[in-house]
């Protein structure tokens, strides 16, 4: 009976009904590489953690960050503690206007940013804010891409419906 | 702390895809050029080599955790001791350190450090996401993350402070390709002019697809030893005398992964520079790497290095990007910060021996990635530093005719070198110092 069992044949998967091979197992050091497709997809829980007030912020129209109650470090993009005193910082709303720091404009990307390129990524100062924040600018053509974009000023806008990432801010120019 | 030597290295040759073999197999093609490079059988190396450090950065690419391991009992270690470094694109520097640490601290007489990446499992762009998941994904990797577009942002900035421009940036490409041109090694071998950047497809204002290094599989290997791991090895090949490399110097640094970060301050000080050459510099910004300056600053004064552009015959720097080189030869001193693109322009990186082309009034003063560095070899991350300990070994032996099969590309009577890795913006940087040894 047991050489009677066989395992049910499925057909998802990779499937090849042929597969050549030789008579000689000498020949198998000549054999090209078998190479499949894979796919692997994953759905992360992922937690904003101590960063949510961020998000919660930008669902509200407003860009917020932190400043160091300590030593008055004042951070463009929050941090809950600071880096140089160690001290939990203290949530503020950053200027809508600023300026831009610097800029590139990506013709390709990562697979996932791919779609949207050409897209223009800018640091953001601000006059008294110590360190800067990292936004899309919109609303300008890539195409004329030079370097008296630097300190051009610019304003924080933000999407209606809320996708909790960062780019719910982007800015164009004031 | 032991004095720390290498004594052989071998590099696989980098390609765009390497499906024919696996990421094992591939490092041991490397393991056994440097093997066969003294006369050492692979027996001999399972005696001798007290254990082993892996190098490769990201778990992404082969989707198998634990590689580092595979590699280990594939070259015949197990069950010797094994650790696995990582950090971004600087692995192969620190783990170039790695080894030496575990010789220079005499827990390993003979410590072998391989490394390799098989990035062409999967295709370009997605590897380009799996990279830039090596910045804060709460922050910058959902705005559009894309280290060019980093790196690009990075120097803007540095045209704007400095005036850099980008057919500086060019002629760096066009030295690490004409250079490539003579090593085998190499994925990109090509003569080109700065049109030929200028032209090339842009990939992030102003870097072109050729101001940027490339995606490949490639391994590396190095065989570091102290004193009495050089008697033994030198013993077992019947009082064979080997050329060693001597290690001098070991830098390191590092800066916040979140360019947005990185303060505004004061510059940390070589000791050839006075604070007066900086009186308005804010500094690091996003236009320079504290980290490579740091680095830079440990690895010469434990090397004794005052005066970097005459006391180090050759460099390999981690030309990810040709920007990020002409940043990089300002936080290694060999010009004052914002002179970095009228250093590349006056031809000091470029080899003395080669026609590029240009005519160049300081041509050959300090040859810069004479390999064709990541630009033209190709940047297999945790082979990359590697790499450049081999090839820089081989530089000092004066035996790249024999590697290269072409003499073009040895410096002449070197006998300091420098080997720079830089991680992500500069979130680490290494550097390490390589002496003639006999």
């Amino acid at each position: 009976m047991a050489d009677k069992f066989r395992l049910p044949e499925t057909d998802d998967g990779t499937i090849l009904f042929n597969v050549p091979f030789p008579k000689d197992l000498k020949e198998l050091k000549n054999m090209k590489p078998i190479i499949i497709k894979q796919p692997y997809q994953i759905d992360y829980i992922h937690s904003y953690a101590q960063d949510s007030p961020f998000f919660a912020g930008l669902a509200n129209g407003k860009l917020l960050s932190t400043k160091c109650p300590e030593c008055g470090y004042t951070y463009g993009t929050p941090r809950l503690h600071c880096m140089y005193c160690g001290s939990e910082c203290d949530w503020f709303e950053l200027p809508s206007e600023g300026f831009v720091h610097c800029f590139t404009v990506c013709h390709f990307g990562s697979e996932e940013f791919l779609p949207e390129t050409p897209f223009t990524l800018i640091l953001v100062e601000w006059p008294k804010v110590d360190t800067l924040f990292l936004a899309r600018l919109v609303n300008i053509d890539p195409a004329d891409a030079n370097l008296d974009w630097i300190g051009m000023k610019v304003k924080a806008q933000f999407k209606r419906n809320s996708k909790f990432k960062p780019t719910d801010v982007y800015f164009v120019p004031a | 702390m032991q004095d720390v030597y290498v004594v052989s290295g071998g590099v696989s040759k980098f390609a765009k895809a390497r499906p024919d073999v696996t990421f094992q197999a591939m490092v041991k093609e490397a393991y056994d050029y440097a093997l066969q490079d003294i006369g050492m059988t692979f027996k001999q190396g399972v005696e001798l080599v007290d254990g082993t450090v892996a190098s490769y950065f990201s778990d992404h690419f082969l989707r198998q955790l634990k590689a580092g391991s595979m590699v280990h009992d594939y070259l015949g270690m197990a069950p010797k001791h094994n650790k696995r470094i990582e950090g971004g694109g600087a692995t192969g520097g620190l783990c170039f350190q790695a080894a030496w640490e575990s010789v220079a601290s005499g827990r390993f007489d003979v410590c072998l450090a391989f490394g390799w990446e098989t990035m062409s499992r999967v295709n370009t762009w997605k590897g380009n996401e799996f990279i830039a998941l090596a910045s804060d994904v709460n922050f910058d990797y959902p705005v559009g993350g894309f280290y060019s577009g980093y790196y690009a942002m990075m120097v803007t900035r540095h045209m704007k402070e400095y005036g850099t421009t980008v057919d500086q940036m060019a002629l760096v490409s066009v030295k690490n390709h004409n250079n490539a041109y003579h090593n085998p090694y190499a994925q990109k071998r090509m003569k080109i002019k700065i049109e030929d950047v200028r032209n090339s497809e842009m990939v992030a204002w102003p870097l072109t697809m050729l101001d940027i290094c490339t995606m490949s599989d490639g391994a590396a290997v190095m065989l570091f030893v102290n004193e009495k791991g050089l008697n033994k090895l030198e013993k077992a090949l019947g009082g064979a005398r080997l050329k060693p490399s001597k290690v001098t110097g070991v830098g390191g640094g590092m800066d916040a992964m979140r360019m947005s970060d990185r303060p505004h301050g004061k510059v940390p000080l070589l000791s050839h520079e006075k604070a007066s050459d900086y009186k308005n510099l804010k500094y690091p910004g996003v236009h320079s790497f504290r980290s490579g300056r740091m680095a830079s600053k440990a690895a010469y004064e434990m090397a004794g290095i005052t005066d970097p552009l005459n006391q180090i015959d050759f460099i390999e720097l981690h030309d990810a990007y040709t920007s990020s080189e002409i940043q990089t030869y300002e936080d290694m001193g060999l010009c004052k910060y914002g002179e970095g693109g009228g250093f590349v322009k006056s031809g000091a990186p470029f080899m003395p021996n080669l026609d590029y082309g240009y005519k160049f009034p300081k041509q050959g003063l300090i040859p810069v990635n004479p390999s064709g560095g990541l630009i033209a070899c190709g940047h297999p991350v945790g082979a990359t530093g590697l790499m450049q300990g081999v090839f820089a070994h081989w530089q000092l032996q004066g035996t790249i005719a024999h590697h290269f099969g072409d003499p073009a590309l040895q410096i002449k009577n070197a006998k300091r070198g420098v080997i720079h890795s830089h991680a992500g913006t500069g979130t680490y940087v290494t550097v390490s110092i390589l002496e003639k040894g006999f």
